[in-house]
């Protein structure tokens, strides 16, 4: 038998661990307040100042004749920037940028929108692992293969080759801006590259959206008397979009960001990752490398500021 | 009821093509890993051996390598992970005004180019005069892998019913007793998952990585080196394959730890 003796109010437990779990209980924000001390101090001292530095730097300037940084407040180094031949860099890197993004939409899309609707069992697990694979498999490794694809005794080549369409190759890569000497030193190589590498990016978020897509007001749509192609443009599409634009953040950004694939794939024409990789090892100016870091800062931050009018962050 | 279950040809067409496109470059990899051809990358391989297997076991630069990324992993997932899960449990517990700040703030390393992260980083150790070492190799990886922790816990969080919490202490549990048995058993799995990525993320990095590491190789940096000036080829081809087969075995596994109810956060990779 157990007697109840007690009140409705336990006494206080003894002991410093129940002290302390007594004082959690009773405040609760003081809890919180300890759990997150730890990460706030290391995001804030860690990250943010060190964004802070890089924002500090980018003011500072290379002495030109000792090839010292002087720390002194200049707009100089920004200056720079803009000089024909760092901002052909910026608007190289742009223009790369958005059609990796638009071109990682397209082919995201029918991938994303079978998985989310008509993807079942062993099929969907075959999507999702067809998406996880390629995302987790390290980054140098399929800049790797993909090297072995576009090199020109490579197998791409060989496909064409035996395919006897290598005139058509050739033809493709006389064109002046996007073709070179083989796909591999060429725009087009470093374009297919990126978007092979930041395709799940895209997916994911898509599939996210149109998941959540509910089938009655496709049904519904339906019956109404919309065609398919009606549905899916005026129902489908506008429910996806939120989806496609955080994808696109991705994609986007770390396109903007990256200096290997086009060091490894690519014509000799930098993007602003090689600038700031060139800038800070071998010149050793740092102060140029951090403004030119700003620069897919500034220009990420504009557009978060229209993804989230879009309602992208939803999304994610 | 749902009018079609059936998808349209083109649709079905498209999404194998790129399925496809997803999925061949991974399996070439495992193809040359084979090739006899030393020089160049003739398609298809001229024959098969065996040989660069062995070749690539007695490189030393190569187990160096190996040793400073897993032990740069281990101890950035370490970190990730306390930082993650007080990070989650404190964001799902209460909403304070904080809370978007917060999330946005564990994000951002990984939301922004790793060029941004890198240069960062570099910046700070040059005005703090901080050289490079194995640390500074730690503190940006700890930071970058702290979101997939976080993402992976917030979920499980979400999913746990306050309510059991509440019946724990209702039943005469204090606040650690708590932790230990109810809320470690119901996240457990969740951080499992979450450490295997942040692992994972971290043994891969490479951009960030080439802005705070001074002499010390990572594996990443070892495979760049090699890209940018080949030394033997098919040694490159043989790490290729058994990295990735090392970095899809924990994606592998952590899918089948959370493949009931939430998704692992491989968005926010």
């Amino acid at each position: 038998m157990i007697v109840l003796d007690t009140g409705a109010i336990l006494p206080r437990r003894g002991g410093i661990f129940g002290a302390l779990s007594d004082a959690f209980w009773r405040h609760p924000k003081l809890l919180v307040f300890l759990m997150l001390t730890p990460p706030v101090l290391w995001f804030g001292i860690i990250y943010l100042g060190s964004l802070l530095a890089l924002l500090l730097q980018s003011f500072y300037s290379l002495d030109e004749f000792s090839g010292l940084v002087v720390p002194e407040f200049t707009l100089s180094t920004y200056a720079q920037l803009f000089r024909p031949s760092n901002f052909d860099i910026i608007v190289r890197t742009v223009l790369m940028a958005a059609a990796v993004t638009l071109a990682s939409g397209i082919v995201a899309f029918p991938i994303a929108y079978m998985a989310a609707r008509y993807a079942k069992g062993k099929w969907k697990a075959l999507f999702y692992l067809g998406v996880m694979l390629p995302l987790w498999s390290s980054y140098l490794v399929k800049v790797y293969a993909w090297k072995l694809i576009l090199a020109k005794e490579g197998i791409l080549n060989w496909v064409f080759e035996s395919l006897r369409l290598t005139p058509l190759l050739d033809a493709f890569l006389s064109i002046p801006v996007i073709g070179g000497n083989s796909l591999s030193v060429s725009y087009t190589g470093t374009f297919l590259v990126f978007l092979y590498i930041w395709l799940p990016y895209m997916i994911l978020p898509t599939q996210a959206a149109l998941e959540r897509v509910p089938v009655n007001l496709i049904d519904a749509s339906g019956d109404l008397g919309a065609t398919p192609f009606q549905t899916f443009w005026h129902v489908i599409f506008p429910l996806a979009l939120p989806g496609l634009v955080a994808g696109s953040i991705f994609t986007f950004s770390l396109t903007l960001g990256d200096y290997i694939i086009p060091n490894i794939v690519g014509s000799s024409r930098q993007i602003i990752g090689q600038a700031v990789y060139a800038q800070q090892g071998s010149a050793g100016n740092i102060p140029l490398a951090a403004a030119f870091t700003v620069v897919p800062i500034v220009i990420m931050g504009l557009y978060l500021w229209m993804a989230k009018r879009l309602g992208a962050f939803d999304a994610l | 009821m749902s009018s079609e279950t059936r998808a349209p040809w083109p649709l079905k067409l498209a999404s194998a093509a790129g399925l496809a496109f997803l999925l061949v470059p991974l399996l070439i990899i495992f193809v040359y890993a084979f090739t006899t051809e030393e020089r160049s990358f003739v398609w298809p391989p001229p024959g098969l051996t065996l040989k660069w297997f062995a070749v690539a076991w007695g490189r030393t630069d190569l187990w160096s390598a190996l040793t400073l990324s897993v032990q740069v992993a281990s101890i950035s997932t370490l970190i990730a992970l306390i930082l993650g899960t007080l990070c989650a449990a404190a964001v799902s517990q209460t909403q304070f005004f904080g809370r978007e700040t917060i999330s946005l703030l564990v994000i951002l390393p990984i939301a922004l180019p790793g060029i941004i992260t890198g240069m960062a980083l570099r910046s700070a150790f040059s005005i703090a005069d901080i050289p490079f070492s194995f640390w500074t190799i730690v503190l940006g990886h700890a930071t970058f892998c702290v979101v997939v922790v976080y993402n992976n816990a917030v979920a499980r969080f979400r999913r746990t019913s306050g309510s059991l919490i509440e019946a724990s202490m209702d039943l005469g549990a204090d606040g650690f007793q708590t932790f230990r048995h109810v809320i470690l058993p119901n996240i457990g799995t969740a951080l499992l998952a979450g450490g295997m990525l942040a692992f994972a993320l971290s043994f891969d990095e490479v951009i960030v990585t080439t802005f705070t590491a001074g002499q010390q190789q990572t594996l990443p940096l070892w495979m760049l080196e090699e890209l940018i000036r080949p030394r033997q080829r098919p040694v490159t081809n043989v790490v290729a394959m058994v990295v990735v087969l090392v970095t899809t075995l924990p994606m592998l596994l952590a899918f089948y730890l959370t493949r009931d109810g939430d998704q692992i956060a491989g968005s926010g990779k």
